[in-house]
C-alpha cells in the first residue's frame, strides 16, 4: 500500500538534510508505529508524504498504491486516498465545520470521478460519525476548530478521516495535548476505522497512545532513518528503557 | 511673463469649472440649502492631493468638469437581493425610472422623491437636507459632499415611523458611457422604527452620492450595499449619519471592481447608549482594470456608554490598491465609549498595496478604544490543510478568503442578506479562480 523507498528530504531555505534514507512499508489492514526522539525526523517524513511545501526531496521514492505520491499535489494525494491528521490542527475563522467538511468530502468524490454526496445524506453521515466520536452539534456548527480545546480539535481530525475515509491514515502525534479520557476517545474512534483495505502510520513519542490503539509493527527512527523495527514489544522497551540503549545499538 | 498661478487659484478655477458643469436647482425646502452648501464649497474648494485627507486618494477624475467615460458592464447574474421581498426604486444614470420602480407603499414608510418633493416649501426632511453634511464638515472637509447638496437632482426621502415589514432597495442602473448622477437621500428613523435599506449597482460613469441619515432614540437602521461591478465606474459615496438615543446604526458595503471609489461614513453618536457599526468588504483585482478603493471614516462620540466598530476588510491582486483611514473621535465626557477599529488587507500578490491611517482623538477618561491595522498573504499553513484535506488550491484559497472577509460579513444581522453577500463573493472569486 505504502512504499517509501530510500527517501531523502532537505529543508529546501536551509543546506539541512532531515530524512537520510527512510525504507518503511505499511501494509492494508496493518498498523505502523513510528517512534524516535525529538528532532528524528518523524513530523517531517508525514509532512513530506502529504505535500507540504518547504521540503526538497534528494532522493527516494514514496509510492501509495503504486502512484507516485511525490509528484502529486496534496489534493491529489487526498484523493488518492492519503490522509494526515495533524498535530496542530488549524483555526478556520468564518467557515464552518460542515461546510468544510462537505467541501473536502466533494472535492474528492469529484477528482474521483464519484457524484457528490447530497446536503441531505451529508447531514446523516455527519451526525452518525461525530455520535461516536462525542461531537456535538454545536461543534459542528462553529468556524473550523475556533475555540475548539485541543482534546476537540483531535477527535475533529479523526471526525475527518471518518467522512473522508482514506485509505492511508497517518496520525502525527495525535496524543499530544491529550488527557487520559480524550486520548480513549480518539483511540476508539481510529480502532473504529481498522480494516482490511486500510492502512495507518501512528507517530507518537510515546506508548501510552500504544495501548490503545495496538500497533502491528513498530518503527524506532532516528537521525532521519528507521534504526530498528520489531513487534509492539518494542514500543514497551522504549516506555521501560528510553532510546538511549537502542540508538547505541544502532551505531 | 505671467507670474505662475498660486495652487489656491488653481483651485478655485477647478472648482468653478466643476460648479459650472452642474445644474443648480432652485427654490422649494431645499433651496437655502444648496446655496449654502455652494457657498461652503466655493470656500474650500475641491480637494487636492496636498490635502491631509487626500493624499492617498487622487481626486482628479472626481473633479473634473466632465464625468470620465466608463464602458456598461453587462453582467450575466440574476440581479442582488432579487430572492428578497422588497420595495424597489430605481434609477438608471441617476435618472428615476418609474415603470422599473415598485409602487412605494409601504406601512409605517413615507417615500418621496427629492425632484418632487423638494418643489415644496415645507417638507419633514427641511430639517435634514443638507444639515447633517454641513456638520460632517468639520473638523475635515468633504467637498464633493457639498457639490452634492447644492447640484443633486434627485433622491429618495425616507421617514420611518413604524417597523418596516421589508426593506427598500434602491437599484443604482448604468446606461450611458460618459453619465455623471448625484443623488441625495434623506432617510429618517422616528423614534423606536426600524428599516433596512439596500443600495446595489454602479449607477453612471462618475456617481456622487450623499446619504444623511437620522436615527431618532430607540430607532435602528440597517444599510446593505452592493457597488457595481462595471470596471471603469467611478464612484464618491458619503452616509452622514446621527444616532439618537439607545438607537442602533448598522451599515455594510460590498465593493467589487470599479475603477476607483471612495466611500466616506461620518457618524455622530448623538445619544447615550447607542450603537453605530460600519463595515465593508472590498475586493480588486487590477487585471481587469485599475482599483482604487478609498473607505474614509469618521466616528464621533458625543455620549455616553455609547459602541462604535468599525470593520473593514480588502482583498487586493494584480496591483490593486486599497485605502483605509479611520477616526474615532471621543469627546469631552463620552464616558464609557466602547470604540473599536480594525482595517486589514489581504495582499494577493506583491503588486498590490494597502494604505492605512487609523487614527485615535480621546478627550474622556473612562473609555475603552482600541484599533488595528494588518496586512498579509494567504495563510500557508491554513491553505496546507484544506489541500491535505483534498481541496483544491483554488477552492482552498477561495474559502481562506471568505475567512478573511468573514468579520466584516458578520456585521449583516439579517441571514438571507448575509447570504447574498456570501453568493456574490463567492462568486467573484470563482470567476477569478484566485
Amino acid at each position: 500500500m505504502l512504499e517509501i523507498r530510500n527517501l531523502q528530504v532537505k529543508l529546501q531555505d536551509e543546506d539541512k538534510q532531515i530524512l537520510k534514507g527512510v525504507d518503511l512499508t505499511v501494509e492494508p489492514g496493518k498498523v505502523h508505529a513510528i517512534m524516535g526522539p525529538n528532532g528524528s525526523g518523524k513530523s517531517t517524513l508525514s509532512y513530506v508524504l502529504s505535500g507540504r511545501d518547504g521540503y526538497e526531496v534528494t532522493g527516494g521514492s514514496a509510492h501509495l498504491d503504486g502512484a507516485d505520491l511525490l509528484e502529486m499535489e496534496p489534493e491529489d494525494r487526498a484523493a488518492a486516498g492519503l490522509f494526515l491528521a495533524f498535530q496542530y490542527p488549524v483555526e478556520i475563522p468564518g467557515v464552518g465545520n460542515m461546510t468544510f467538511l462537505r467541501t473536502a468530502l466533494n472535492a474528492q468524490r469529484k477528482a474521483r470521478g464519484e457524484p457528490e454526496v447530497s446536503a441531505g445524506d451529508f447531514l446523516k453521515l455527519v451526525r452518525e460519525k461525530a455520535k461516536t466520536l462525542k461531537i456535538d452539534a454545536e461543534m459542528l456548527k462553529r468556524p473550523v476548530n475556533v475555540g475548539f480545546s485541543g482534546g476537540e480539535k483531535k477527535r475533529n481530525e479523526i471526525l475527518q478521516m471518518a467522512i473522508l475515509e482514506p485509505t492511508m491514515c497517518i496520525l502525527d502525534e495525535t496524543d499530544s495535548g491529550l488527557d487520559v479520557d480524550a486520548m480513549r476517545l480518539v483511540a476508539d474512534g481510529v480502532n473504529a476505522l481498522r480494516s482490511e483495505g486500510r492502512g495507518f502510520l501512528v507517530i507518537t513519542h510515546y506508548q501510552r497512545l500504544l495501548d490503545h490503539i495496538r500497533p502491528d509493527v513498530v518503527h524506532i527512527m532516528a537521525d532521519g532513518r528507521i534504526i530498528k523495527t520489531g513487534g509492539p514489544d518494542l514500543a514497551l522497551e522504549v516506555e521501560k528503557n528510553g532510546y538511549a540503549d537502542i540508538l547505541a545499538e544502532a551505531l | 511673463m505671467a507670474a505662475p498661478k498660486r495652487s489656491d487659484d488653481l483651485r478655485a478655477e477647478a472648482t468653478a469649472a466643476r460648479l459650472a458643469a452642474v445644474t443648480v436647482p432652485t427654490g422649494g425646502f431645499t433651496g437655502a440649502a444648496r446655496a449654502a452648501a455652494r457657498a461652503r464649497l466655493e470656500a474650500m474648494g475641491l480637494p487636492g492631493r496636498r490635502d491631509e485627507y487626500w493624499r492617498y486618494t487622487d481626486p482628479t477624475a472626481l473633479n473634473a468638469a466632465e464625468a470620465p467615460e466608463a464602458a456598461v458592464f453587462t453582467a450575466e447574474e440574476s440581479p442582488i437581493f432579487g430572492a428578497v421581498d422588497r420595495i424597489t426604486l430605481v434609477f438608471s444614470d441617476g435618472v428615476f425610472d418609474a415603470a422599473a420602480s415598485d409602487d412605494p407603499s409601504l406601512a409605517g414608510v413615507e417615500i418621496a422623491r427629492l425632484a418632487e418633493a423638494g418643489r415644496a416649501d415645507i417638507h419633514w426632511a427641511k430639517d435634514l437636507y443638507g444639515v447633517l453634511e454641513a456638520r460632517g464638515q468639520e473638523p475635515v472637509a468633504r467637498p464633493h459632499a457639498a457639490l452634492n447638496t447644492a447640484a443633486a437632482a434627485d433622491g429618495i426621502l425616507i421617514r420611518v415611523t413604524g417597523k418596516a415589514a421589508k426593506p427598500v432597495h434602491l437599484v443604482y442602473r448604468h446606461a450611458s458611457v460618459q453619465s455623471d448622477a448625484i443623488l441625495h437621500h434623506c432617510l429618517r428613523i422616528e423614534p423606536g422604527a426600524e428599516l433596512t435599506l439596500l443600495e446595489s449597482g454602479p449607477a453612471a460613469a462618475r456617481f456622487n452620492k450623499v446619504l444623511e441619515v437620522d436615527v431618532a432614540a430607540g430607532g435602528r437602521f440597517h444599510h446593505i450595499r452592493a457597488q457595481g461591478r462595471d470596471h471603469e465606474r467611478r464612484a464618491i459615496t458619503h452616509i452622514f449619519a446621527r444616532v439618537g438615543e439607545g438607537a442602533l446604526f448598522k451599515s455594510f458595503t460590498m465593493t467589487a471592481n470599479g475603477r476607483m471609489t471612495r466611500n466616506e461614513c461620518v457618524i455622530e453618536i448623538a445619544g447615550n447608549d447607542a450603537v453605530a457599526h460600519v463595515a465593508g468588504a472590498a475586493l480588486g483585482d487590477g487585471a481587469s482594470g485599475a482599483f482604487h478603493h478609498d473607505d474614509t471614516v469618521f466616528v464621533t462620540h458625543a455620549a455616553e456608554r455609547c459602541e462604535s466598530r468599525q470593520v473593514f476588510k480588502k482583498v487586493l491582486k494584480n496591483g490593486a490598491t486599497g485605502v483605509f483611514q479611520g477616526k474615532i473621535l471621543v469627546k469631552p465626557g463620552a464616558q464609557k465609549t466602547d470604540g473599536y477599529q480594525i482595517s486589514q488587507s489581504l495582499l494577493l500578490d506583491e503588486d498590490s498595496q494597502f494604505l492605512a491611517k487609523p487614527e485615535l482623538e480621546i478627550y474622556a477618561d473612562d473609555v475603552k478604544c482600541s484599533h488595528g491595522s494588518t496586512t498579509g498573504a494567504i495563510d500557508e499553513t491554513a491553505l496546507f490543510y484544506l489541500r491535505s484535506r483534498g481541496v483544491p488550491r483554488e477552492d482552498a484559497t477561495s474559502l481562506l478568503i471568505l475567512s478573511f472577509l468573514a468579520d466584516a460579513i458578520a456585521e449583516i444581522e439579517d441571514d438571507r442578506l448575509a447570504e447574498e453577500i456570501v453568493s456574490r463573493l463567492e462568486a467573484w472569486l470563482a470567476r477569478r479562480k484566485v
